[in-house]
């Protein structure tokens, strides 16, 4: 899923404190499987602030709102007979949500509550690790189900590089070095000799370097 | 190897570049190569006086690629001043900062100033140097970099496949690090990037003679030692302190209690020279190791050492070719 953080108070404060009518819209997906912009993180919000301006004397309008997902035109129709009760949307979604409410009301100015991370799992209780670049052009196949672009710190294509060291990366005594993780899960598979076999340079024409992407499915378009 | 003649090795029809690196090593002598770190300016002196102090002792000088992920002036500049006092550059190249475009476009300026020895590295991380913010590129790693030296040199191919006018006429180096881990994948790596077509390696420095004997013997095991000129690091201590701070602080390092001990045993005053000792006498003991074809000297910050290392290591005079 997406992660996402929260954004600290105070550059929140900064953005909204010109609006006087706000919503602060969550989004029910990622953002709040990850306890960054769900509906509960969306009262605390709207509770922060509220107090914040109460006690700087301003006088705003708060509201709150969670959509199924940002992301889908559905959804975010549920919105349009409120939307120009409000001089800003607080939006709580990664970016993508953002930027889809953005698109859909062109006239209503859309703040980011979040800083949307990268693509990862839930490891622990409040822990989540990224696990995925989009890349574009999965080459997990060929690394024992361990991602080297996302999870080497110079995603080498044929690691570890020369700063491994107690399976752990150069940059991070923290942060397992990927490569080890590959080493150790080919010899697990049995499949040792595989580390031999020179990955070859990469089309990173499927991923941020190709510019803006999308998925086109003519078979299940209407 | 016994030693050859350079009209032998000519008439053999084993050489493959210009450089005059690959002439020593195949003709036979142990090579020793130094290094030049870059200054963080734009003062030519810093590079060319460090060259003086150290070229009669040298076959060939590597120039750093922004080491330690430190902004300095290009590695490619200080290899032209090399160029520009007769000697023989090793430019370093690092995969971290330039992608396709801009490596092969650097190959060929190097190319064209008839620089001949590359040293092919995927390079320290931003997050150790002074522009923490960067980003890395890492396009291709380092070992598709040797890759794309050797194709655009023996296929006259760019990466994109057209024809190179004038190909690169580069001699291709890579780095291997024994000491880090996985160790047991440390030799199938140098065999992947012998694969990938580097013909001389420069090892990180070694201070650890007893795992780098073992990675020898395994090395040597799988007939690599025949396949790849491997040349040992050596960097020597200044003093107890730095040795400490090698061992905790620099990624990749394998620093023995030992080497520590022994510095500390002696007067501050005579770290230095204790440094200078222990180095020699690795050389000496690694000279004798099948498949060691030379030294690669890193006296960081201390090139006015290399003389006495080279010449109390027996390593001097350097063949003229």
């Amino acid at each position: 899923m997406i992660i996402a953080s929260k954004k600290p108070i105070e550059e929140i404060i900064q953005e909204v404190k010109d609006y006087k009518r706000l919503l602060i819209l969550g989004c029910n997906e990622c953002v709040t499987v990850c306890e960054a912009g769900g509906k509960k993180e969306v009262e605390v919000l709207a509770s922060a602030l509220r107090m914040h301006f109460i006690k700087a004397g301003k006088e705003k309008k708060i509201d709150e709102r969670t959509l199924e997902r940002q992301c889908d035109h559905e959804y975010l129709e549920e919105i349009r007979d409120v939307i120009d009760q409000y001089d800003a949307v607080l939006s709580l979604a990664c970016g993508v949500g953002v930027q889809f409410t953005a698109e859909k009301y062109h006239s209503t100015p859309l703040l980011p509550g979040v800083n949307t991370c990268f693509l990862g799992a839930n490891e622990q209780r409040g822990l989540w690790t990224e696990r995925c670049q989009a890349c574009g052009s999965c080459v997990l196949a060929r690394t024992g189900g361990i991602c080297p672009i996302s999870r080497c710190a110079k995603r080498v294509m044929n690691g570890p590089c020369g700063g491994s060291g107690r399976g752990k990366c150069e940059i991070n005594k923290e942060l397992d070095c990927a490569w080890q993780l590959i080493i150790d899960r080919l010899r697990d598979l049995g499949r040792l000799d595989d580390y031999e076999i020179v990955a070859p340079i990469k089309d990173w024409s499927t991923e941020r370097a190709g510019g803006p992407r999308k998925v086109v499915r003519e078979d299940v378009q209407v | 190897m016994s030693l050859r003649t350079l009209d032998e090795l000519k008439a053999s029809g084993e050489l493959r570049t210009s450089s005059k690196l690959e002439k020593i090593f195949k003709m036979g002598h142990l090579a020793v190569t130094s290094e030049c770190g870059p200054p963080r300016g734009s003062d030519p002196k810093a590079v060319t006086e460090k060259a003086e102090m150290i070229k009669n002792h040298v076959d060939a000088i590597n120039t750093t690629d922004n080491q330690t992920a430190v902004t300095r002036m290009s590695s490619l500049a200080a290899c032209i001043h090399l160029k520009q006092m007769g000697l023989e550059p090793v430019l370093q190249m690092v995969t971290r900062d330039r992608n396709r475009i801009a490596l092969q476009s650097d190959i060929l300026g190097a190319a064209s100033f008839n620089i001949n020895n590359m040293l092919c590295l995927s390079g320290d991380h931003q997050s150790f140097g002074d522009c923490k913010q960067g980003q890395n590129v890492h396009d291709l790693d380092s070992m598709q970099l040797i890759q794309t030296v050797r194709r655009m040199r023996d296929e006259g191919k760019f990466l994109g496949g057209d024809d190179i006018k004038r190909p690169p006429d580069i001699f291709v180096g890579a780095a291997a690090n024994p000491f880090a881990d996985p160790f047991e994948i440390r030799v199938p790596r140098l065999a992947k990037k012998i694969a990938c077509g580097a013909e001389f390696i420069q090892t990180q420095c070694i201070y650890n003679l007893d795992k780098f004997e073992e990675w020898m013997r395994r090395v040597r095991e799988r007939g690599l030692h025949e396949k790849v000129f491997i040349m040992a690091g050596m960097t020597p201590m200044k003093s107890a302190g730095m040795a400490k701070y090698m061992k905790n602080r620099v990624p990749g390092m394998d620093v023995p209690d030992e080497v520590i001990a022994r510095l500390s045993g002696v007067p501050k005053e005579k770290q230095a020279q204790e440094g200078i000792d222990m180095c020699v006498e690795a050389i000496q003991r690694l000279k004798e190791v099948e498949g060691i074809s030379g030294f690669h000297i890193m006296a960081i910050e201390w090139e006015e050492k290399v003389p006495e290392i080279v010449e109390r290591s027996g390593l001097y005079p350097r063949p003229q070719i």
